[in-house]
């Protein structure tokens, strides 16, 4: 990494009003939280027996899952297709992806009726493997711990030789180095089983996570509803990971006041055309094919939504990355990564998982209780200050000169 | 809005013939109940709607209070759906025939043969037992509400307003008095005998000869002989399904598609595997490819991992 600058703790000031203004948010979203588990889900949302999922799901779960597709995509074009130009590029996205898993692994402990027993999932006598659910649950847990694994070189490098503990447990500084050196060599040896089952265990529940509607074709509009939402499930996990690694860094940098990288996100930029268009490829295909193209001008709330989710979410990011005037320039660059990323991917997971969802019993349609949208903000402020602290102690950000 | 019942045929036919992960696999979940299991049915031209059975099974299940109590005809004003405190409703339509005249449909979990939701539950709260009735588990279950979106006919209800324990409910086709060799209570306690506890087989005979004795009191359809795979709860009627809340549900069994994409996804770990294979491969043959920058330096992800090759193919 010499030649293109050092990732390096940031030194800027850690506790702004910014910092302050975020930890309100994640304390009145924990609040909320601690509420809900102690009096019920029905205390804080407006879930009911016709609407059992609704934005948690939608959002903090299978939108988290889908915008920390940055972790293995960038994995894989810098270590297992060696593209080390990218290198830059891989810590902050491993670390997004890291903390964005750890929000779903919240959310889901949130969602869960009895949060208390999200160990079962470890009980191999439970496991039930015709259940799609139960696929997501099991790679999202080993991903994380892959996540995790992949973090500690990290923390390997900020402390080997730095190791300086406060007081009496300054006697064990050297025990600790050592363990941190132990790590790094094995770490080293093996790093790579971890960085390839981080792809193959990403592939297998990004796309497990479009399965799991397949199971309710009479609820879900035909605009959605596909056998096919597999498949697009990953092509669109695998298209956001760079627009999500621009769309972040950029953002990051800014606040941060350091220089964007340009030559490094245009040149990610120019893959992002063919993964979007494969996507849409695939989209258009099977709305044909399957004959659901004659609702797209319905005029209902599922279709406008639909339209605004293919329209400006995925054709119009797709049309401006293709122009190398658009990937030049930082501010085009970062409207079309930031379109791609909200109206193509977060937006298609909520239209998919809330907007698409018609249970046919019932004439009113679900819309979030306010608490239930405050913990999804506390929950994502949350997110963005331990983005914020472990930036600040560990070597993710590299600064350019 | 539903998915026509010939879209979602020709969407399944799509699924099958051209998924490129897999093959729709043989009936692999539930057990086949058809045989030996036990089933319900209800003579919708019988019903007098008097809702001795909504009583009987909130008595026998220690459900909580009612909103309105079981003696009030007001309820039917409007159309009802299960909730966490009944497992089952009466509701009133008009008939079709009969100027004037009520029709009263009794409604609960179907008992499916190829249960959405015993697929759909991750930690196998749901089961299928021998006997018929579909159960959920307490002790194994986690809340997901996985279980409600997958059902077909929207049957279970979830105790929201709950902080420690909250339940899955949905009827139970009495299992503990099945078990001992006893009868569902709304099926003993029914005035009219419109609801009829039997071995499946013998109810599904049994409903076949009234429709053919009295061509004139019921329409040809047996309710869950084939919808979704199959019910064990099954309905004959006065008049079309449709005019009475009942949807129209195809004979594929929802479970069929999504289980065939699992296992497709997942055939004995073969398709994993092979992808962790290919890509160890890609890793090992681009590994000095590019070097465009310094290709010798250490990465962060400690490349030394990877194996060293002389010569590997380069870029
Ligand atoms: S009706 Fe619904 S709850 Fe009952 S067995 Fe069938 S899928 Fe399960
Ligand atoms: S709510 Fe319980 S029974 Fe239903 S799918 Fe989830 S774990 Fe299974
Ligand atoms: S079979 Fe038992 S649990 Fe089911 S509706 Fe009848 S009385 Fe209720």
């Amino acid at each position: 990494m010499s030649t293109h600058g050092h990732a390096r703790p940031i030194s800027k000031k850690l506790l702004t009003p910014g910092f302050y203004a975020m930890a309100v948010l994640s304390i009145i979203g924990i609040t909320i939280a601690l509420y809900r588990f102690a009096f019920g889900m029905g205390t804080v949302t407006n879930l009911d027996n016709n609407y059992p999922w609704g934005l948690w799901i939608g959002v903090d779960v299978a939108s988290g899952v889908a915008l920390a597709a940055g972790g293995f995509t960038t994995a894989f074009l810098a270590h297992i297709l060696h593209r080390h130009k990218y290198e830059t590029i891989v810590r902050p996205a491993l670390l997004t992806a890291m903390l964005g898993y750890t929000f779903v692994g919240l959310g889901v402990f949130t969602d869960l009726g009895k949060y208390y027993n999200i160990w079962h999932l470890m009980l191999p006598s439970m496991w039930q493997f015709n259940s799609a659910l139960f696929e997501v649950g099991m790679c999202v847990m080993m991903y994380l711990t892959v996540l995790y694994i992949e973090f500690l070189p990290l923390v390997t490098e900020r402390f080997i030789g730095r190791v300086d503990l406060p007081g009496i447990l300054a006697t064990i500084n050297k025990p600790v180095d050592a363990c941190l050196r132990i790590a790094q060599r094995t770490l080293d040896k093996l790093i790579f089983v971890f960085v390839i089952l981080g792809v193959v265990l990403s592939c297998a529940h990004q796309s497990s996570l479009g399965t799991l509607l397949t199971i309710a074709p009479y609820k879900v509009h035909p605009l959605w509803w596909s056998p096919f939402l597999p498949l697009m499930f990953l092509l669109s996990a695998i298209a956001v990971g760079y627009p999500m690694v621009i769309f972040e860094s950029m953002w990051a940098h800014k606040s941060f006041g350091l220089k964007n990288d340009m030559q490094t996100l245009s040149a990610l930029a120019r893959i992002i055309p063919f993964t979007i268009g494969l996507y849409l490829a695939v989209k258009i295909g099977d709305l044909i094919y399957r004959g659901a193209y004659i609702h797209i001008f319905d005029n209902s709330k599922q279709s406008n939504m639909f339209l605004v989710e293919i329209v400006f979410g995925v054709i119009t990011p797709f049309l401006m990355f293709a122009f190398a005037r658009v990937r030049k320039d930082a501010r085009l660059l970062f409207t079309a990564a930031a379109l791609y990323v909200l109206c193509g991917v977060l937006l298609n997971r909520v239209n998919v998982f809330v907007v698409s969802y018609q249970p046919q019993f019932t004439g009113y349609s679900y819309v979030p209780h306010p608490l239930e949208v405050l913990l999804t903000i506390g929950y994502i402020a949350l997110l963005m200050l331990l983005y914020r602290v472990i930036v600040t102690i560990f070597p993710v950000i590299t600064h350019h000169e | 809005m539903t998915v026509s019942r010939r879209n979602f045929l020709k969407l399944m036919g799509l699924a099958a013939g051209t998924l490129a992960v897999g093959r729709v696999q043989a009936h692999t979940g539930g057990s086949d109940t058809a045989e030996g299991g036990f089933g319900m049915l209800t003579d919708i031209s019988l019903c007098i709607g008097c809702r001795s059975c909504e009583q009987a099974c909130h008595d026998i299940n220690a459900m909580p209070e009612p909103d309105e109590p079981f003696t009030d005809p007001g309820v039917f004003k409007k159309y009802r759906r299960m909730t966490e405190k009944t497992y089952t409703v009466v509701n009133k339509f008009n008939s079709v025939y009969k100027e004037g005249l009520p029709v009263y449909t009794k409604i609960q979990c179907m008992h499916c043969q190829d249960p959405a939701c015993v697929s759909a539950c991750l930690v196998g709260a749901l089961q299928k037992t021998k006997e018929g009735p579909v159960l959920w588990d307490s002790w194994k279950c986690m809340g997901c509400r996985y279980c409600m979106i997958a059902c077909p006919f929207e049957v279970p209800a979830y105790e929201y307003h709950k902080g420690i324990e909250p339940r899955v409910m949905k009827c139970t086709m009495c299992y503990p008095l099945v078990k001992q060799g006893g009868i569902p209570a709304c099926a003993s306690v029914c005035p009219v005998e419109a609801i009829k506890f039997g071995p499946k087989k013998e109810l599904l005979g049994y409903a076949r000869e009234r429709i053919k004795q009295h061509p004139d009191r019921y329409i040809n359809h047996i309710y869950g002989e084939h919808e979704v795979g199959g019910t064990d709860w099954i309905y004959i009627a006065p008049q079309d399904f449709a005019t009475m809340g009942f949807l129209s549900l195809s004979p594929e069994a929802p479970p069929r598609l999504t289980e065939a994409i699992q296992h497709g996804v997942f055939k004995y770990f073969i398709p994993p595997v092979l992808l962790f294979g290919v890509l160890g491969l890609t890793m090992f043959l681009t590994k000095n490819n590019g070097g465009e920058q310094n290709d010798s330096h250490h990465t962060s992800l400690g490349d030394g991992g990877g194996p060293h090759v002389k010569g590997a193919v380069k870029k």
